[in-house]
């Protein structure tokens, strides 16, 4: 009885925290279709600001759920301004720009901190299920990345903010001339969704390594789960990561976390197979 | 004065440059560089000719392979095994080629038949090198065996015997010999390329880069087309991987990780896309730059991530064209001589009509 | 006015949709052997995607397409250009990097050999007064220019059947009135099918003209009785749509 809570709790947990990789990816490259290839680096620098923060002094809830988005989000914003939308629409050189980004930010991380760093704990400490020993702070996160979500989704569809943001990427143009100024419109929502990805990265920072790399684990599996995910932006990353996250960490419970992740990406790449336009591309063709 | 850059033009005056240089390099090499330095020029040929494979499937064929590494990996333990298990360096060699290719057959299938785009192709083969990575890593084990050779994990497989003279297995090269072997090989590869590109085949994969549905309005099988020359990729790149094995006797599954798969893409972006010169160069300059970087113990800062991911931006933002293209670019303005007859008749035209505009 | 060649081309019950759209409802069309049909109607009634159709660039929701007799809506592209049909699109579809003449070799190596590809290639060039071009890069060419080199390389495969979307888009008149004579000797060996817009030129190619309208066809006439037909007017005015 207790295995198969711990199963469901680890399961959700797999889930939960593929998702929460994919958040800010789901806007920038589901909604905008820029290829962020720095998105790793992203969730890196979110980890780092926690870190470093939270070690300062600083209250680790303040650190995950204001610092680390806030720091990311500026760095968003420099990097769209800086080189990114110079690209716009040539998706193989934006491809390339935001690697050349990724592998600069590396860099820069480890010329400062070096290759390692303390670490943070997860807060709240542990709780008993059975014989399991479980933190408190993963069935926690669950629950935050569902409320992220849900977020996410309302502001994108109910606020006038969601609503320009979409339009613009459907047709610049036409709200051009309705007075909006697309190039804003882009800056802003790519920020948006760098500080998702820095809030992701601030709420893991305490269940993840903490080296200027990390960004190398997470990268390939969120760009394969957003794009089988499909045009969809928000459900086509939530369903494609119900599906892989619990193929994943099935995997991983039976075998490593390294064949976890292979085979999530062999499954992935089958998916994409059978239906080229993802998951939500043929099934509900939705633009959200 | 603007001149059209024809990258697809057959320069005979520049291909006649090119083949001096390499046999003069061939022939000279032994006799000018020592030992240590024998090796190293080695294992610039080997990636020379990785370059050389990228450079044919992106630049030419349009395809933006994100994990090559697999193909030269692939390569490098076909070899390996092969020739452990064999004994004998000529069938290994001959693997070295075939495995990747027919790997690159099946994916081919799998990505060009099934109508995947781009975008997913790139995804999907970071994805086959990453898969392998983490796999081979994870065969330390003694029960992975192929015939008598270990896969040996993340320890790699070391002492793999050097290529010997063909029907003699006991007669192992010389670093010398080698040398010669992998230079004639890239040589042969180089023109083999130019070739082919002259080749309805190869004419017909640049037509199909520059607009498929139009090749394919035509009445030719894009796919197809598209898996060969992927394969054709493949198969040289495992050659390279042959090669790299060659210089070191040892290999291990660093090869199928991300930093190799990233450099291939560096080489080509810095070389010049759409040129096979440009990326060999690259590749040259990028290992001299890796390695420069790895002596210079007081500049802590200047790690090779900071200095390559520079270097990308900077291209990328600056000089989107590449290397070579943009080299040649400033040649064909400034040194009359090297222009192609069509390339001087249109600079005369253009001198010209600029002061009727 | 009944045609009594076989039909080279039809379509039985054809529809497009597109989400809740139906682009083309329903659509029997047939093109007899040897003839020259346009398809005209106002922007949106759906010849354009009723063409994509033809070309498989769309895959019919429902419905086939016959050449010969034989069905081929299940085909891959490339394979129905194999079959002898050519196609030029709405925008020109060509290998912009490459040469004039080395696109046009792209087209004649399908049918010749590597030799007589480059003479065949040079043929075309002459018979529609491309000649000077035959160097320059495709991409740098004005836009009637490279109208012309697209209806080259289509020429080049001698195809039966022939689809052309908006032949004379950008072309100055000098253009278009060579473009008719091309077209109309084109016609002595091949059959077509156009869409267009100007009306000109569809007055001076055209016998039999198809008028869709909201995603079926309204009228198939001769140009000069649609011309006169009432309901094609109120169409084109823009009008309530016709019941």
């Amino acid at each position: 009885m207790d295995t198969v809570a711990l199963l469901i709790i680890e399961v959700l947990n797999g889930i939960s925290s593929l998702a929460l990789t994919c958040a800010g990816l789901a806007i920038i490259f589901g909604m905008m279709r820029v290829i962020n290839f720095a998105h790793g680096e992203f969730m890196m620098l979110g980890g780092y600001t926690t870190v470093v923060a939270t070690n300062a002094g600083v209250n680790i809830w303040i650190s995950m759920l204001i610092l680390s988005p806030l720091v990311v989000g500026i760095i968003g914003i420099l990097s769209e301004r800086l080189i990114i939308r110079f690209f716009y629409g040539r998706m193989v050189d934006t491809l390339i720009a935001t690697w050349g980004l990724s592998l600069l930010l590396i860099g820069i991380v480890t010329a400062i901190f070096g290759n390692y760093i303390t670490g943070v704990s997860a807060p709240l400490g542990n709780f008993a299920l059975g014989q399991y020993q479980l933190s408190v702070y993963r069935l926690v996160l669950i629950g935050l990345v569902a409320l992220l979500f849900v977020g996410i989704y309302l502001v994108f569809t109910r606020t006038r903010l969601g609503l320009i943001a979409r339009g613009t990427m459907q047709n610049p143009n036409q709200a051009a001339a309705l007075g909006i100024s697309p190039p804003r419109v882009y800056m802003v929502t790519f920020g948006i969704g760098a500080a998702l990805t820095g809030l992701a990265g601030g709420l893991l920072a305490p269940i993840s390594q903490i080296i200027p790399t990390v960004g190398f684990t997470y990268v390939a599996q969120a760009f394969i789960t957003v794009i089988t995910g499909g045009t969809g932006a928000v459900t086509g990353t939530i369903i494609a990561s119900g599906i892989f996250g619990t193929v994943r960490q099935l995997v991983t419970y039976e075998t490593t976390p390294i064949i976890g992740g292979v085979v999530l990406l062999i499954v992935a790449v089958v998916v994409l197979r059978l239906l080229p336009q993802g998951i939500t591309g043929k099934i509900f063709r939705r633009s959200l | 004065m603007k001149i059209a850059l024809n990258l697809n033009s057959w320069n005979t005056r520049g291909l006649i440059f090119v083949g001096v240089l390499m046999l003069a390099l061939l022939l000279g090499g032994p006799e000018v560089f020592d030992l240590f330095v024998l090796l190293k020029v080695i294992l610039f040929i080997s990636t020379a000719m990785l370059a050389l494979s990228m450079a044919f499937i992106w630049g030419f064929g349009g395809i933006l392979c994100f994990g090559q590494s697999a193909f030269f990996g692939l390569g490098a333990y076909a070899y390996a095994i092969g020739v452990i298990n064999i004994g004998e360096s000529t069938v290994p060699i001959l693997l070295s080629v075939l495995v990747p290719a027919g790997f690159a057959i099946l994916l081919g299938y799998f990505i060009f038949y099934g109508r995947l785009s781009d975008i997913y192709l790139a995804v999907v083969t970071l994805a086959v090198t990453l898969i392998l990575y983490a796999f081979i890593r994870s065969t330390s084990g003694e029960e992975y065996v192929i015939g008598s050779a270990r896969l040996m994990g993340f320890n790699g497989i070391s002492s793999i015997p050097v290529f010997n003279w063909p029907g003699f297995p006991n007669s192992p090269l010389w670093p010398d010999d080698i040398f010669y072997v992998a230079m004639t090989l890239l040589i042969l590869v180089y023109f083999g390329f130019r070739v082919l590109l002259r080749s309805r085949f190869g004419r017909v994969v640049v037509a199909i880069k520059e607009n498929e549905t139009r090749a394919e309005y035509l009445g030719y099988d894009v796919r197809f087309y598209k898996m060969i020359t992927f394969s054709i990729g493949a198969g040289v790149a495992g050659l390279a991987g042959c090669l790299f094995v060659s210089f070191n006797n040892f290999i291990n599954p660093d090869v199928f990780a991300l930093g190799l798969a990233a450099q291939i893409i560096m080489w080509v972006l810095i070389g010049g896309v759409g040129t096979l010169v440009g990326p060999m160069l690259g590749s040259l300059a990028l290992q001299m730059l890796y390695n420069w970087l790895g002596t210079q113990s007081f500049v802590s800062f200047l790690n090779t991530y900071l200095v390559f991911g520079a270097i990308i931006l900077f291209f990328v933002l600056a000089v989107p064209q590449g290397l070579q293209p943009t080299a040649r670019l400033l040649a064909l303005r400034f040194l009359p001589f090297t222009r192609s007859p069509e390339e001087a008749e249109e600079a005369d035209r253009a001198r010209q009509g600029a002061g009727d505009d | 006015m009944t045609d009594t060649r076989p039909p080279i081309l039809e379509t039985r019950g054809l529809t497009m949709r597109f989400g809740g759209v139906v682009a083309v409802d329903n659509v029997d069309f047939s093109l007899a052997e040897g003839e020259l049909r346009c398809l005209i109607g106002p922007n949106g009634a759906g010849k354009t995607t009723f063409f994509r159709c033809l070309t498989h660039q769309y895959k019919p929701t429902s419905g086939h397409v016959m050449y010969r007799g034989d069905d081929i809506t299940g085909l891959h592209t490339h394979q129905i250009a194999r079959l002898g049909i050519g196609i030029k699109t709405q925008v020109p579809s060509l290998f912009d990097g490459l040469g004039v003449h080395e696109n046009i070799w792209i087209s004649a190596r399908r049918h010749h050999k590597d030799r007589e590809a480059n003479k065949a290639a040079d043929q075309i060039l002459e018979r529609l007064s491309l000649g000077h071009l035959a160097k320059k890069v495709v991409g740098q060419l004005a836009h009637g220019e490279r109208q012309g080199v697209e209806l080259a390389i289509v020429l080049t495969g001698d195809p039966e059947l022939i689809l052309l979307d908006e032949p004379t888009a950008g072309m100055t008149h000098e253009e278009v009135s060579r473009t008719t004579e091309m077209i109309r000797e084109i016609n002595r060996t091949a059959s077509l099918i156009v869409v267009e817009h100007d009306m000109q030129f569809i007055k001076a190619i055209a016998n039999k003209v198809t008028v869709f309208n909201q995603g079926a066809i309204l009228v198939e006439d001769t140009m000069e009785n649609v011309l006169r037909n009432q309901q094609v007017r109120d169409v084109y005015l823009g009008k309530r749509e016709v019941a």
